[in-house]
């Protein structure tokens, strides 16, 4: 957006002694300057000596409030708003589309009895075969005759968890590796990084390929999802694992760690409670991207016939039909899975951007290297 | 700051060989971590006579210890010595030859897109900053990294190719380089590069925000330079450096794209190659492709390093 010029975080600042008359600057919004309305340049952030210790103590002692003005941030940003509506809207969608049931022998727990989707998406000839839209079904029907308007809610379920539980997977290896790699240094952090720079030359696409066919025998996984999800996490942690080490190499210099490191507290608790919560920004911003990069990973391999099972209602399985049917002239096939598509991952995206504007505001427009991994 | 550009690229050169052993060592671990004898796999899982089964023993080493096989599997490939594959009986290396230049050809000219129209918009954004053609260029780049390929390709297909009839759906039989061939390549080039655009562009806006800021951009304004000298004479050519850095980043980006794209418009390139052999289960043939995917990507990381190196000497770590 702006040049906003804001310390490096948890960094205590001690400027400015002599001006206090626009010492309201900073008292609400903590280390952030959040409108840009400070000057630029060395008046910014004028602050006494007392109240230097004050916040710097707050912004340690409360990271609840360090949250709290990031939301209040984000808030104020109307795209990054915008793309939260959608996914939420997909979500609620996603979940309504069908009842959702628990089913043994005996009993059948309904957990979500609506069914915002007409009918069953794997349900064939429900209507004529090829039919393009009408209001019997808004997103026509595909060769099979099965509703695709049903088929593209209820693929939302596949798509936006495959997403969610990737990135997720990936966080649980790629943050403690990169906290320790960096933390510890030495021969741990050589060995785990040689290890991302051999993962870092193969494609995500190519390894999440190459991956597959020797995941897909594992009896757990089985053909599909799950399948999907382990190739991609496994492909997913390096960028995490690099992104934190690169921070906790800076952070683990500062005071407060030499100041814990005295105490005599274990190394364990120093990463936990004050390293990792002070490196994570810059992650959490990579992870809400990857989860866009995750999402088109997935649905290409829908689309090359090497993802969920072929006539599963995957978005981008839905469309591994498509060439053959837009060359008979068939094009609804081909363009409602693949708008839903790029719907979920702008909105990412937006939501990505305000992230990291809420959390790293010196970053300008946030780091597209970022979008390719 | 004292270190010269050789010991920086020897030093370079020492971190790329541990890498370089590491991609060979997993490419060929996998089809070794296949379910199953490394038999089957070789021959895709058909009956084969023992006599052949004895046959391919040898010849994949197999009676060996797994670290013999290792390094006779790694001197055959640095002769480019691949084996037959299973499934079609052809030579490998021959395969893979074949389709190598289609591959480079769309690959180059994608890249070629993505410069010609990710450069000007980013400087035209980066020098905009905050006005509408930024926020313009904003939406523009999100939408096109939002888009799946596949999904752009079929579009593009189906609109110029099926409805309105201006390109050929399948390539020309005519050689790579020819005016059909060419003809034909705008469609894929568009897929693959739209999103790659979208990153040069950003990638550009950002560094060239940055060096706005610089002391130097003052000093060749206050002298009294047309404010059109500074941005392309001094601002971009510093801008350009992060941008050159990603090039390997890149080359990843365009070789997953064109695994997706390839198959669309039956282009003969090495990733609908991939793809076929991966659903034919020819591993012989995923392996020499992964690995050349792999070591090209290093070796390209490894040259853009030593490039950036001697175009800004303040580089030496």
């Amino acid at each position: 957006m702006n040049d906003r010029h804001t310390p490096e975080r948890g960094r205590i600042r001690i400027v400015g002694f002599d001006d206090d008359d626009n010492r309201s600057d900073n008292d609400a919004n903590g280390d952030y300057d959040t409108d840009g309305a400070t000057p630029t340049g060395s008046s910014a952030g004028p602050t006494t000596t007392a109240e230097t210790e004050t916040m710097g103590a707050s912004t340690l002692l409360q990271p609840g409030r360090r949250l709290e003005n990031a939301w209040r941030q984000f808030r104020r940003n109307r795209s990054a708003m915008a793309g939260l509506t959608v996914i939420v809207g997909m979500a609620v969608l996603a979940v309504f589309a069908r009842p959702i049931a628990i089913s043994t022998t005996e009993v059948t727990i309904t957990l979500q009895p609506f069914s915002l989707a007409p009918s069953d998406p794997s349900a064939t000839f429900v209507g004529p075969a090829n039919a393009p839209p009408s209001l019997a079904h808004p997103f026509g029907t595909d060769w099979a005759g099965r509703d695709q308007f049903s088929r593209v809610l209820v693929g939302g379920r596949y798509t936006l968890s495959i997403g969610l539980v990737a990135v997720a997977l990936a966080l649980c290896v790629g943050v403690p590796l990169g906290a320790i790699a960096g933390y510890f240094g030495g021969w741990i952090d050589e060995a785990i990084m040689r290890v991302v720079d051999v993962l870092y030359a193969f494609p995500l696409l190519v390894l999440a390929i190459a991956i597959v066919p020797i995941l897909e025998p594992v009896p757990i996984l089985g053909s599909g999802y799950w399948t999907v999800v382990v190739a991609l996490a496994v492909t997913g942690w390096i960028g995490y694992a690099r992104l934190l080490r690169g921070e906790v190499l800076s952070i683990r210099e500062r005071e407060y760690v030499t100041a814990a490191r005295a105490l005599g507290v274990p190394d364990r608790t120093i990463i936990r409670r004050h390293v990792v919560p002070n490196a994570i920004a810059p992650v959490v911003v990579q992870a809400t991207l990857n989860v866009g990069t995750v999402v088109l990973t997935a649905a290409a391999l829908g689309f090359l016939g090497l993802g969920l099972e072929p006539g599963s209602a995957e978005w981008g399985a839905m469309l591994a039909q498509g060439r053959s049917s837009l060359l008979r002239g068939d094009w609804h096939i081909t363009v409602f899975p693949g708008l839903a598509i790029f719907l979920f991952v702008l909105a990412i995206n937006l939501v990505g951007d305000g992230i990291n504007d809420a959390l790293e505001p010196d970053q300008d427009g946030g780091d597209d290297r970022r979008r390719m991994r | 700051m004292s270190m010269s550009l050789g010991r920086y690229v020897g030093r370079r050169l020492a971190i790329t060989v541990p890498v370089l052993v590491g991609v060979t060592a997993l490419t060929f671990s996998f089809v070794h971590l296949l379910p199953g004898d490394t038999v089957d796999a070789l021959v895709g899982f058909r009956d084969v006579s023992p006599a052949t089964e004895v046959a391919i023993r040898t010849e994949y080493h197999l009676d060996q210890p797994v670290w013999n096989q290792y390094l006779l599997w790694v001197r055959d490939v640095a002769t480019l010595e691949f084996g037959e594959s299973p499934v079609t009986g052809r030579d490998v290396t021959t395969t893979i030859g074949s389709r190598l230049p289609a591959t480079l050809a769309l690959g180059g000219a994608a890249w070629l897109l993505a410069l010609a129209i990710g450069i000007p918009a980013g400087i035209v954004t980066a020098v905009k900053a905050g006005e509408p053609a930024d926020e313009l260029g904003r939406i523009a780049a999100l939408a096109g990294i939002a888009t799946p390929n596949f999904w752009l390709g079929l579009i593009l297909l189906f609109v110029f190719s099926v409805r309105l009839g201006w390109f050929r759906v399948i390539p020309p039989d005519a050689p790579l380089a020819s005016v059909a061939t060419a003809k034909f390549l705008v469609l894929p080039t568009i897929t693959l590069g739209t999103a790659a655009t979208a990153l040069v562009m950003r990638l550009l806006r950002s560094s060239m925000r940055r060096e706005l800021d610089a002391p130097y951009v003052a000093t060749a304004r206050a002298k009294g330079l047309p404010e059109r000298t500074v941005i392309l004479k001094h601002v971009l050519r510093n801008a350009l450096l992060p941008v050159v850095t990603v090039a390997g980043l890149q080359l990843a980006f365009l070789v997953d794209g064109a695994v997706v794209v390839e198959g669309i418009f039956s282009w003969p390139g090495m990733g609908r190659l991939l793809v076929r052999s991966i659903l034919r289960r020819d591993y012989p043939l995923i392996q020499a492709i992964v690995l050349l995917i792999g070591v090209t990507i290093v070796l390209a990381n490894l040259l853009v390093d030593i490039v950036y190196a001697i175009l800004d000497p303040r580089i030496r770590y």
